[in-house]
């Protein structure tokens, strides 16, 4: 089996799936409703086994389709990887089928992407919060979320009663400078700082 | 004289208990659900020793059997993908050490390897075998920490002193390296952070040639030990089935039997030039994931072998990685042409094409992988990182389940886990 076969099947398969631009592995753009049955077919009839990855790409505010949805996997006996991307239809309120009917390993990436993008995997059984807590207002990942965070109360409310305190954004003193990322002139590719929100002289809002 | 030591009473005494067996006799056994367990849940870390950092185990017991085991990851959550987004590829490389902080070196290659598949790189073979000799070292000492902390689980304490012993003597020649012992910071995209310091492959050949015997002992202390057995056979059994459904890599994978292991199967780094076996185990058990690391200890101590036999001359970084890392500083004092370069990979970061890689690399604990999203220009715009620990993880629900609680302990350690990996 090589990338070429795996296209031309996909293609006639799936006549809606179009070769996504790739560095590396064999890629495709699926729509969101027929992901679930394109992942079923890389399993089944070429043994990609292993899912080994599930994340998104936020293309920022605006930009639309926002979020991408991306699936890698592997096949253990063919030892090569397959990419497949899927846009979420609404913007606003970005879902995707869950792949946990598929493999049991989809639980807890999508849980991931889940939390950090605020995707919502529809079919999946346990759709909860994994790294950032329960109750959490906020998706971290997603681009208009500042690097230094934003100050929410503590989860434990009688925690947060006591101490008073609660997660603050980090001290950034109107730093760090980056580069933003693209291909630009050289003045708008000049480090910017990220987060002006307060300074040493300017309070914090 | 005969005393009569018994009680006044004794006599009344029992005939009552006599004239009780009798009522119970007739009555049979009291009924069961007088003696009816109620289910009790049981909060284990985020500060346990077993847990091996800030991992949080939230079970429901039934006595002592595990009914229902959901662990709670996110203690260590630091935002690595966020503050990817917001810096240079360069500057990133120091965050790949605190993923799997046993194992720095390996993980710096990991990334390395990532992006310069994105720039196209390919690195010379004398920097190619420099990667595999730290990613080497790199899994005998995550493997040595493994295997301590696990026999301290399970109490056999003195596996750990022997383990670290070693583990010492791997971190002198990591600190004579890379100048620093634990976050090592190594490697550079499109090479590596320096040449080794003379005498130091011979150093590495030396440590391999002292170490095997002491392998071999650490390992007598375990294999046939009775109660190590005893607490590791039949417990936390995973099907083959099971480990690939639940995307399972690296050594528990193996465990289960499936001979998976990216340096064989998708070599990188040279790593197809160099002859070692795969070890797998039969029945996916806690002491078939030991065996695994045991044998992969020797596997790799003979990559070294054979790493310091061919050591390579020549370069030990990409020709055109100079358009990634730093001039040498007495260029970049001296020279106008690398001041410049030096202040724009400074500012802007090295200048990468537009487009998407993954790259899986096989270190200590399972397959690492990067998933850069570049539009171009040098700050990644999404870097996901595919961390092991987290997908080992994820099937501990599935195999506590009926296991003793003291079970729990052991299939921790045989998971052989890295919160910082697992939270980024």
């Amino acid at each position: 089996m090589t990338a070429a076969d795996v296209t031309t099947a996909l293609k006639e398969k799936f006549p809606q799936a179009a070769v996504r631009a790739s560095l590396d592995w064999p890629a495709f753009n699926v729509p969101a409703a027929e992901a679930l049955a394109v992942l079923k077919y890389l399993r089944d009839e070429f043994a990609f086994d292993l899912l080994t990855d599930v994340t998104a790409i936020d293309w920022s505010q605006g930009k639309s389709p926002r979020f991408t949805v991306v699936w890698h996997v592997f096949s253990t006996t063919q030892h090569t990887y397959v990419r497949l991307a899927a846009d979420c239809p609404d913007d606003a309120a970005p879902a995707m089928p869950s792949a946990t009917g598929l493999w049991p390993a989809a639980n807890w990436h999508e849980r991931e992407t889940y939390d950090m993008f605020g995707i919502i995997f529809e079919g999946h059984p346990d759709l909860r919060r994994i790294l950032m807590w329960e109750g959490y207002p906020y998706f971290p990942l997603r681009k208009e979320f500042p690097l230094a965070g934003i100050e929410t109360d503590l989860p434990d409310v009688e925690v947060a009663a006591e101490t008073k305190a609660g997660p603050i954004p980090a001290p950034m003193m109107g730093g760090p400078f980056v580069a933003s990322s693209g291909q630009m002139g050289l003045a708008e590719a000049e480090p910017r700082a990220k987060d002006e929100s307060w300074t040493e002289s300017r309070e914090k809002p | 004289m005969a005393t009569d030591f018994s009680f006044p009473d004794s006599a009344a005494k029992v005939a009552d208990a006599q004239a009780h067996a009798r009522a119970v006799a007739q009555a049979g056994v009291p009924a069961a659900t007088e003696f009816e367990t109620e289910k009790m849940s049981l909060s284990m870390g985020p500060s346990h020793p077993s847990t091996h950092g800030v991992l949080r185990v939230q079970m429901e017991l039934d006595g002592d059997t595990v009914t229902k085991a959901e662990p709670v990851v996110g203690y260590l959550h630091r935002g690595d993908e966020k503050i990817a987004e917001n810096m240079t590829y360069n500057q990133f490389v120091p965050y790949t050490d605190r993923l799997d902080y046993l194992a720095p070196l390996a993980n710096n290659v990991a990334y390395a390897i990532a992006v310069e598949r994105l720039a196209k790189l390919e690195l010379p073979p004398r920097g190619q075998a420099i990667r595999v000799i730290v990613c080497e070292t790199a899994r005998l000492s995550a493997h040595l920490m493994g295997l301590g902390a696990y026999g301290i689980d399970v109490g056999a304490w003195s596996v750990f002193l022997y383990t670290f012993t070693e583990r010492e003597k791997l971190y002198k020649l990591f600190e004579e390296l890379t100048g620093a012992r634990f976050t090592t910071s190594y490697t550079r995209i499109g090479g590596v952070a320096r040449d080794v310091p003379e005498g130091w492959i011979g150093r590495v050949d030396a440590f391999c040639d002292q170490f095997l015997p002491i392998l071999e002992e650490i390992l007598k202390l375990l294999t046939r030990n009775k109660i190590f057995l005893d607490r590791t056979e039949g417990i936390g059994v995973i099907s083959k089935e099971d480990a690939i459904a639940y995307g399972l890599t690296g050594p528990n994978l193996r465990g289960s039997g499936v001979p998976l292991d990216l340096r064989k199967d998708k070599p990188y780094s040279g790593y197809e030039q160099y002859e070692f076996d795969v070890p797998v185990g039969s029945r996916g058990d806690c002491y078939d994931r030991y065996l695994v690391r045991g044998e992969e200890m020797r596997q790799s101590v003979r990559i070294l072998k054979q790493a310091v036999a061919k050591f390579p001359g020549g370069e030990w970084y990409a020709k055109e990685a100079r358009k990634i890392f730093a001039p040498p500083k007495d260029k970049i004092l001296t020279s106008m042409e690398e001041l410049i370069q030096n202040f724009m990979l400074v500012t802007e970061g090295p200048l990468m094409p537009a487009g998407e890689v993954y790259f899986e690399a096989e270190n200590p604990k399972g397959a690492l992988g990067f998933y850069v999203v570049s539009k171009g220009g040098g700050v990644p715009w999404r870097l996901k990182i595919r961390a092991p620990s987290f997908c080992n993880l994820s099937i501990l629900p599935k195999v506590c389940v009926g296991a003793m609680i003291s079970d729990v302990v052991s299939i921790l350690g045989s998971l052989d886990f890295v919160m910082g990996e697992c939270d980024r």
